[in-house]
C-alpha cells in the first residue's frame, strides 16, 4: 500500500526555479499495475524518483505499508529499498564486468545473505526469466532483450512487493520489449505492485491503471 | 528477513573485481607502490649493510683494542691549544712502559712513513710500518709464507722486512720472496715474511706494505715519534682499566701532562654504529616520501575510478546498499592496490638485494628488521588515508543524479 500525499519537489535549473511535482496525490494498493504517462518534462520520472526511495520530496508525506518515508534517515530508507522495491531501468544498468549470473546477485550480496542462498535464488530468477543457459554469459555477449530481462531478475531475486519500470522498452526492439513487458506483467500477476514509466501509448494502455501527468501534476 | 549487512568476504571479492576489470590501470598502480616500497627497504638495507660493514671492518681489527695516538685530542670544549704548542712525542720508551700495567695484554707500537722499495731495477713507493712481533696477534693477521717480525727487544731494528702480496708481486713477480733482499730508502732488508691476503682494513691496505722492526723504522724516517700505539687489553671487561692505566703511565712520563689521546675500539664502534643508524633512517625516511607519493597515486586512481562508476554507485545505491557499503567497497579497493603493491615491493627488494649479494659477496646489504614492517605500514596507511577521500566521495553520491550519471 502506497500513500502520496501533498507531494512536492522542485529543483534549481540555473537561476530558475523548476516545479517537477506540485501536490501529488496518489494510492496504489497492492498488486495494482499503473502506467504513468505523460510528455517529456511532466514529472514522471521525479514521480518514480521518489516512489523509490532515491529522492525525497520537498513537502508532503509518503507511506509504504504503512512506514512515513520522508522522514526516516537514508540508512532505514536503504533498507526498504533493499527490500521492498525492485528497480528497471530504461538503460538497464548492467555492471559491464560481472556476468548475468553476478549482475542478478548483487542485491542479495548487498543484503549480506549466505552464499548458498544466494546461489539458489539466483537461479531461480534467472529460470524464471529463462535466462539459465545465459547465467555465466557478460551484459556484452547479451542481447538488448536479455539484458534487461537480467535486470528484471535483478529486481525481483529480493522478492520485493514494488517494482518500479523507467521506461523498460525505450531501448529495445517491438520483440523483446513485448517479451519485457510479458515478464513484468507476469510478476503483476503473482501480486506484485508494478509501476510503469512509458511514452509508448499501446504499453500505457494494458495498464489497469493509466497516470497522466502534465507539469507536475497528475491529470487524471 | 534478510541479514542487514554486507558481507567483509564479498567487499573484498566485489573489489577485487573492479581492480581487475581495469588491468592495465591497477598494474601501474602496483608498479609505482612497488618501486615505493622496494625503495624503502633497498635503501635501509643499503645503510644497514654500510653499518655491518664497518662493524665488521673494526672487529678485523682486533678486540679488546686501545688506540693512543699521540697529542691531545680535546672533544669535550675547553680552550683551545695555545699557538704554537707541539704535543710531545709518543715514544717507543712510552710505548714499552705500558707493558708494566697488569690489564695490558700486549703493546704495538706503531711508526709510519712512506719510502721506495726496490729490488733490482723494479721499485715501488709503499707504505712503510715499523712495530714490533706483537702487531700480528693485535692486528690478527695471518702469513702466506715465511714469518712475520722476531720477537725480541724492540729498541734494536734488525735490517728485515714482512712485505704484502701487492708489494711482492711488484718487485719480485710470481717468484718467492723469501729471503730476497731489498732496499728501502738507502737500507738494505731481507725478506722474512709474506702477509696473506685480505688485509683491507680502514682504507690501509696491508697488501701494499713493508713491515719492519719499529727502530728501523724510526732509524729511517729518523723520528723517535710514533704514529700510534696499539694496546690489547686483558679483556673486555679490563678495556677501562686498561685506558685508565695507560693514561696514567703516559701522564707519569710526560711530566703530568695528558697529552696522548686514548681510543677504546668500543667507543669508536658506538660512534661509528648511532651515525649509519642516523643516516639509514635518514634514507629510509626519504623513501618513504616515496610511499607516500605514490599514495597519492592511488587517491588519483581512485577518483578517476569513482567518476568512471557514477552510474554504477547509483545502482548500488538503488539496490539497497548504504553509505557505509559504498564506502567500504572503494576503500577495500585502496587497500588491496596498497597491500597488493607493497608485496610486490618487498618480494623485488628481496630478490633484488639477494641478486646484489650473490654478485657483490664483499659488501652484503642487510634489511633491518623494522625496514619490511614500516615499509608495510606506511602503505598500507597512505592507502586508507588517500583511499578514504574518493571512497566518502563515492558513498555520497546521490543515487538518483548518480543515476543518470551526473
Amino acid at each position: 500500500m502506497i500513500v502520496l500525499r501533498g507531494i512536492r519537489r522542485s529543483f534549481q535549473v540555473g537561476d530558475q526555479v523548476v516545479h517537477a511535482l506540485r501536490d501529488v496525490e496518489l494510492t496504489l494498493t497492492d498488486g495494482d499495475y499503473a502506467a504513468v504517462m505523460g510528455p517529456s518534462g511532466s514529472g514522471k520520472s521525479t514521480l518514480l524518483n521518489i516512489l523509490g526511495l532515491l529522492d525525497r520530496p520537498d513537502a508532503g508525506s509518503y507511506t509504504l505499508d504503512g512506514t512515513e518515508t520522508t522522514t526516516l534517515p537514508e540508512e532505514r530508507r536503504a533498507r526498504l529499498r533493499r527490500e521492498r522495491i525492485g528497480f528497471v531501468f530504461q538503460a538497464f544498468h548492467l555492471i559491464a564486468r560481472l556476468t548475468a549470473a553476478e549482475n542478478v546477485e548483487l542485491p542479495l550480496m548487498l543484503a549480506g545473505q549466505p552464499i548458498r542462498e544466494r546461489r539458489r535464488r539466483v537461479a531461480a530468477a534467472l529460470e524464471t526469466m529463462g535466462l539459465t543457459p545465459r547465467a555465466n554469459h557478460r551484459p556484452d555477449q547479451l542481447s538488448g532483450g536479455q539484458r534487461q530481462r537480467v535486470a528484471i531478475a535483478r529486481a525481483t531475486v529480493t522478492e520485493p512487493r514494488l517494482i518500479l519500470a523507467d521506461e523498460p522498452t525505450g531501448n529495445l526492439d517491438r520483440a523483446s520489449g513485448e517479451d519485457v513487458i510479458a515478464a513484468l506483467e507476469a510478476l503483476n500477476a503473482q501480486g506484485l505492485t508494478l509501476v510503469v514509466v512509458t511514452h509508448d501509448q499501446a504499453l500505457g494502455a494494458r495498464a489497469r491503471r493509466r497516470i497522466r501527468m502534465d507539469d507536475g501534476a497528475i491529470v487524471t | 528477513m534478510l541479514a542487514p549487512t554486507m558481507r567483509p568476504i564479498d567487499t573484498v571479492a566485489s573489489a577485487m573485481r573492479a581492480l581487475t576489470a581495469h588491468a592495465a590501470r591497477t598494474w601501474l598502480t602496483l608498479a609505482a607502490m612497488a618501486f615505493a616500497t622496494a625503495a624503502v627497504v633497498v635503501l635501509s638495507a643499503l645503510g644497514e649493510g654500510a653499518r655491518h660493514y664497518v662493524l665488521d671492518e673494526f672487529t678485523q681489527l682486533g678486540t679488546h683494542l686501545l688506540i693512543i695516538m699521540p697529542g691531545r685530542n680535546e672533544t669535550t670544549g675547553g680552550a683551545p691549544p695555545l699557538l704554537g704548542e707541539t704535543p710531545r712525542d709518543l715514544t717507543l720508551e712510552d710505548a714499552l712502559a705500558l707493558r708494566r700495567s697488569r690489564y695490558v695484554a700486549q703493546v704495538a707500537p706503531i711508526a709510519v712513513g712512506a719510502a721506495e722499495v726496490s729490488a733490482g731495477s723494479l721499485s715501488r713507493e709503499v707504505t712503510i710500518l715499523g712495530s714490533t712481533a706483537a702487531y700480528i696477534d693485535i692486528r690478527r693477521l695471518a702469513m702466506t709464507a715465511g714469518r712475520f717480525l722476531p720477537p725480541g727487544d724492540p729498541e734494536r731494528g734488525a735490517p728485515v722486512a714482512v712485505i704484502g702480496q701487492t708489494l711482492a708481486e711488484a718487485l719480485f713477480g710470481s717468484a718467492s720472496p723469501i729471503g730476497r733482499r731489498i732496499r728501502i730508502g738507502d737500507r738494505r732488508f731481507r725478506v722474512i715474511g709474506l702477509l696473506a691476503a685480505g688485509g683491507v682494513s680502514l682504507g690501509s691496505n696491508l697488501a701494499d706494505v713493508a713491515i719492519i722492526p719499529v727502530a728501523s723504522a724510526q732509524a729511517l724516517f729518523d723520528n723517535p715519534g710514533l704514529f700510534r700505539v696499539l694496546v690489547q687489553a686483558g679483556g673486555r671487561e679490563s678495556l677501562d682499566a686498561a685506558a685508565a692505566a695507560v693514561r696514567a703511565i703516559i701522564r707519569e712520563r710526560h711530566e703530568g701532562e695528558d697529552d696522548v689521546t686514548v681510543i677504546t675500539q668500543d667507543a669508536l664502534l658506538g660512534t661509528f654504529d648511532r651515525i649509519l643508524g642516523a643516516l639509514t633512517l635518514a634514507v629510509a625516511g626519504i623513501a618513504a616520501i616515496s610511499l607516500t607519493v605514490a599514495g597519492v597515486l592511488i587517491m588519483n586512481v581512485m577518483l578517476v575510478s569513482v567518476s568512471q562508476r557514477t552510474a554504477e554507485v547509483g545502482l548500488l545505491k538503488a539496490l539497497g546498499a548504504r553509505q557505509r557499503d559504498v564506502l567500504a567497497l572503494f576503500l577495500a579497493e585502496a587497500l588491496l592496490l596498497a597491500a597488493a603493491g607493497t608485496a610486490l615491493g618487498l618480494a623485488l627488494a628481496y630478490v633484488g638485494i639477494w641478486l646484489f649479494n650473490v654478485r657483490f659477496p664483499a659488501f652484503q646489504l642487510v634489511v633491518p628488521i623494522w625496514a619490511p614492517l614500516a615499509a608495510a605500514l606506511v602503505s598500507v596507511g597512505a592507502g586508507l588515508v588517500f583511499g578514504l577521500l574518493p571512497a566518502r566521495r563515492a558513498a555520497r553520491l546521490d543515487p538518483m543524479r548518480a543515476l543518470v550519471g551526473r
